[in-house]
């Protein structure tokens, strides 16, 4: 199994450069935020383990929401990032993506601070900016982009295949009907025309890391919770008063910014969101909003990482980022379906799971111990979360038109293909998937 | 909130209470404002029917809203035009993004439009209701004398009397939502498990609490600030303003072209001509029988068990094999409930049992996909429009090819999460509830995707396993125009009618 990883270059924008870089950056794009593949900076579509990919540039467009709780907003410059989701470890993938692109990356990072004119090692300079998320969410860790085309490839075959022998051999007949189709793949892999590789080994320093962090953070949960016990009724107090005296901003967002949002959106069945904002001034805040996200975490590398997030099967990575010394947050997704039903999916779902993570940002609606209200309070929600989105000056996705349960549906498809159902019902199940 | 009796029904429209199906008669208007002064004379005038119940029905009927460009000519001013929503504010065309989830691409894509277009938005929308043979009598008395100088006629939007069929001949109007009126439900998650048609006033109505409990947001006033506001009810959640928008709520129009020959030659030819076969197909399309008996029948509490066609859910049909999942009915209301099965009982158990689904464990890959459906209900209002054709004689090789379709009508408190989420999410989305690339069967523009992989598909799964596809589906129906109108409360329109021309509401 190959696990996932993330990485996040990040660089502050050279003063004055801000409308060349975003000139640059939108050349790489064939239709508005949305990257042509074979672009001449960097050719996402030559880079197979990469799954996401998107140039952001971070700007504080809400930074003065802060002074509401009496606290001096701080400067911010434009922020030049780079995000990307694959298959393997970040190194060796950045080692392969400087190798392939190294003049693109350099016209677009030279519009960054401290970018060395005569560059010696570009590689080295890269990595020096890769900023590690607080929590990070894998759709289903182990599915590789290879892995996705080849099972796209394998239920589009099928399909077809399907449609003609049903009415060959009738559709009751479902014994005959997987033999046939099971001789179909057989020809094609052998014609070449379908290819099933089998996994990769599962890297053992990884496997290491994963079980000790799997045991670990729990471990030491249980040995600090005497004393989280003992702070709980602190904590609860603390926390109500919050509650009620954190300001609610009942900013509505202009439109000019909903539309050049929208601008990048629904062209394809997935999209994009980056939103960026400050956390609630003061420790005990940002500490509940750590040990919120080391949670998230800890849920989503080990609970979570097969195909849904508590009830959300639509996102296909997401992860949050602290910036500016723990000051600000950044949270990046790419998710099925359009912005609204994003939005209200959430509400609807997960909304206790927004609340515990948003509500230690500024300008999150108000929350009633950390769970209850928060997103279900409707327009306060979808105000906040749009104000404080950013636009993604370029995205990449490895596999347009697919969805996160259709890359689920695909991968039970091939199960079925490798391994033998036990009864009819298994096999009508699998038949009615293809 | 008051109790059902105690309603504000005099300061409502009669068309969020009743759907005038006894008044055959049906003649809608777009019309631009000519001249504001003679158009607020005339409307403080003309007899707009509210919602108070009348023994005997009444035997006329109209109905008045307006775009935000009529609202803006007509003096309202922008600090109210900037309380109402975005979708309202800059309208179903405002930019290339909500054509796409709309739909409104390819051959539905705004250019080709009859009607509202950016360039063409009506001011003002009437909607007149008559028996069958007193139209132009009820239609002289509502112009009156300002009429002619106050108005242009930009066209008049056809309508027939289909009686409850509609061109494509399946009844319509089954599904509609029961208004909860003296507020007797809960609108907690904790209660709304499962699919319920009662639905909050808030959803329907602006100025009440909507299904989050909350008031959805609409233009509020200071009438220290604007002294004709005075006479406008009080805003329930903020006592010290006047509430423009309470009594009020959106109205989305949109004109469907339907192909009714197109649609029945098609079936019959994926069917070889075999009558009942074709009959199957089309039920299966629809959701429905032609008489609209739904394709699944099982009892649902909070529905009277007399509305058969309307009691019903999905809950033992995930798969589709009884109703397709892509079925037009069964994705313009997808009858599901918060949580993706019920919990009922109380103790220990049931509450670890909420938790676990809440948690999201325990399901199956395809389970659990839409959205909770009361927050994405409409209030269905339209005519259809043409000359009927009877399917035997649509499937005929010689069906006369005339305009005939739907001039779809529906009224929401929230253009963005009720109509545009529906079209978008559920009619539009050739993703929905986990399908392969099928948009709608009825609506679906047939556009491709972006990978270039078409979505002219139609999939009826079957118990036995392989799905029976229908592929290349043409489009069955087309957009001729569309646009958004706030259908204001009998107050609010006093209001406008009231407006001093330089439009500050008397605030000198």
């Amino acid at each position: 199994m190959t696990p996932q990883s993330a990485f996040m270059i990040a660089a502050t924008v050279r003063v004055g450069k801000l409308q060349d870089l975003r000139t640059l950056l939108a050349s790489m794009n064939k239709i508005p935020g949305h990257a042509d593949p074979d672009n001449d900076l960097i050719p996402f579509g030559k880079l197979d383990r990469l799954h996401f990919a998107r140039f952001v540039i971070i700007e504080a467009k809400t930074l003065q929401e802060i002074k509401e709780f009496g606290v001096k907003p701080r400067p911010w410059r434009p922020m030049l990032a780079f995000l990307g989701d694959i298959d393997g470890d970040v190194h060796t993938f950045l080692a392969e993506l400087v190798e392939r692109a190294e003049s693109g990356l350099t016209k677009i990072f030279s519009h960054c601070d401290d970018f060395p004119e005569e560059n010696q090692n570009l590689l080295e300079w890269i990595k020096m900016r890769n900023v590690n998320p607080g929590a990070n969410y894998v759709n289903w860790i182990g599915r590789t982009v290879r892995q996705i085309h080849e099972e796209a490839a394998l239920h589009h075959s099928l399909s077809d295949y399907l449609q003609k022998i049903v009415a060959e051999v009738g559709r009751e007949n479902i014994r005959t009907l997987r033999q046939k189709l099971l001789s179909h793949v057989e020809m094609e892999k052998y014609k070449g025309r379908l290819v099933l590789s089998l996994p990769e080994l599962t890297p053992s320093e990884w496997r290491t890391r994963n079980l000790l962090h799997k045991i670990g953070v729990p471990l030491i949960l249980l040995l600090f919770s005497p004393l989280l016990l003992v702070i709980a009724p602190f904590f609860a107090l603390w926390l109500r008063r919050r509650e009620r005296s954190d300001p609610e901003l009942f900013i509505r967002p202009v439109y000019a910014h909903i539309k050049a949002l929208s601008e990048q959106e629904d062209w394809d069945v997935s999209n994009q969101y980056s939103v960026f904002g400050d956390v609630k001034p003061g420790l005990f805040r940002l500490l509940t909003f750590k040990f919120i996200l080391l949670l998230t975490n800890w849920f989503a590398r080990h609970i979570y990482n097969h195909g849904f997030l508590a009830r959300i099967k639509t996102i296909h990575f997401a992860r949050w980022v602290f910036m500016d010394n723990n000051h600000r947050i950044f949270f990046a997704s790419n998710y099925d379906g359009s912005h609204e039903s994003y939005m209200d999916d959430f509400i609807n779902k997960v909304g206790w799971g927004l609340n515990l993570t948003f509500s230690n940002a500024v300008g999150y609606p108000t929350t009633r111990w950390m769970i209850k209200e928060g997103a279900q309070r409707e327009h306060a929600f979808k105000y906040t979360q749009r104000r404080h989105q950013i636009p993604t000056e370029v995205w990449y996705k490895a596999y347009p038109g697919l969805t996160a349960v259709d890359l689920a549906r695909n991968s039970r498809i091939r199960q079925g293909v490798e391994i033998r159902q036990s009864d009819d019902a298994e096999i009508r199940e699998w038949l009615s998937l293809i | 909130m008051e109790k059902s009796s105690d309603f504000e029904f005099d300061d409502v429209q009669g068309l969020l209470r009743f759907g005038y199906g006894k008044l055959a008669d049906t003649c809608f208007m777009l019309l631009k404002i000519a001249d504001a002064s003679a158009a607020k004379q005339w409307l403080s005038t003309v007899p707009v029917s509210s919602a108070i119940a009348i023994r005997p029905s009444p035997d006329t009927a109209l109905q008045i809203a307006f775009s935000v460009q009529g609202l803006r000519v007509l003096g309202v001013d922008e600090s109210i035009i900037d309380g109402f929503s975005d979708e309202f504010v800059h309208g179903m065309t405002r930019n290339e993004n909500c054509s796409r989830r709309l739909g409104d691409i390819g051959r539905n894509a705004p250019r080709y439009w009859k009607w509202g277009r950016d360039t063409d938005v009506p001011h003002v929308l009437l909607l007149l209701y008559a028996r069958k043979g007193s139209l132009d009598a009820w239609k002289a008395t509502v112009e009156g004398e300002y009429f002619s100088q106050a108005f242009q006629l930009l066209q008049y939007l056809p309508t027939s009397d289909m009686g409850r069929t509609d061109p494509f001949g399946f009844e319509d109007g089954i599904s509609q939502p029961a208004i909860d009126w003296s507020d007797r439900h809960d609108t907690d998650s904790h209660a709304n498990d499962r699919y319920t048609n009662l639905l909050a006033v808030g959803e329907m109505i602006l100025g009440y609490p909507n299904e989050y409990g909350q008031y959805t947001a609409r233009p509020l006033i200071d009438p220290q600030k604007n002294r004709l506001a005075v006479n406008l009810p009080d805003a329930e959640d903020d006592p010290s303003r006047k509430d423009f928008g309470r009594n009020g709520t959106y109205l989305v129009l949109r004109q469907l072209e339907q192909n009714v020959p197109g649609f029945w030659q098609f079936l019959d030819k994926v069917s070889d001509s075999i009558p009942e076969k074709r009959e199957q197909l089309a039920a299966s399309m629809a959701g429905r029988e032609r008489n609209g008996t739904p394709l699944i029948a099982e009892h649902i509490p909070g529905i009277s068990p007399k509305d058969h066609g309307n009691h019903f859910t999905y809950d033992l049909d995930p798969k589709g094999n009884h109703c397709p999942v892509s079925a037009h009915v069964r994705r313009a209301n997808p009858r599901t409930g918060d949580l993706p099965t019920a919990v009922t009982g109380t103790g220990a158990i049931t509450l670890i049992s909420r938790l676990v689904k809440i948690l999201g464990f325990g399901q199956k890959p395809e389970e659990d996909l839409i959205a909770s459906s009361r927050f994405h209900r409409l209030l269905r209002r339209g005519r259809s429009y043409g000359a009927v054709l009877a399917p035997e004689d649509a499937v005929k090789p010689n069906a006369p090819a005339a305009e005939r379709g739907l001039q779809f009508i529906c009224l929401v408190a929230n253009i963005g999460r009720q109509f545009e989420f529906v079209q978008n999410a559920w009619i539009v989305n050739s993703k929905f509830g986990g399908l392969q690339e099928e948009p709608d069967p009825l609506l679906g523009n047939r556009e491709p995707l972006i990978n270039g992989n078409s979505t002219d598909h139609f999939n009826r799964p079957t118990p036995s396993g392989p799905m029976q596809k229908v592929c290349h589906l043409p489009r069955f129906t087309t957009v001729l125009g569309g646009g958004y109108f706030f259908m204001p409360g009998l107050r609010a329109l006093k209001y406008i009618s009231a407006l001093q021309p330089n439009g500050n509401g008397g605030s000198s």
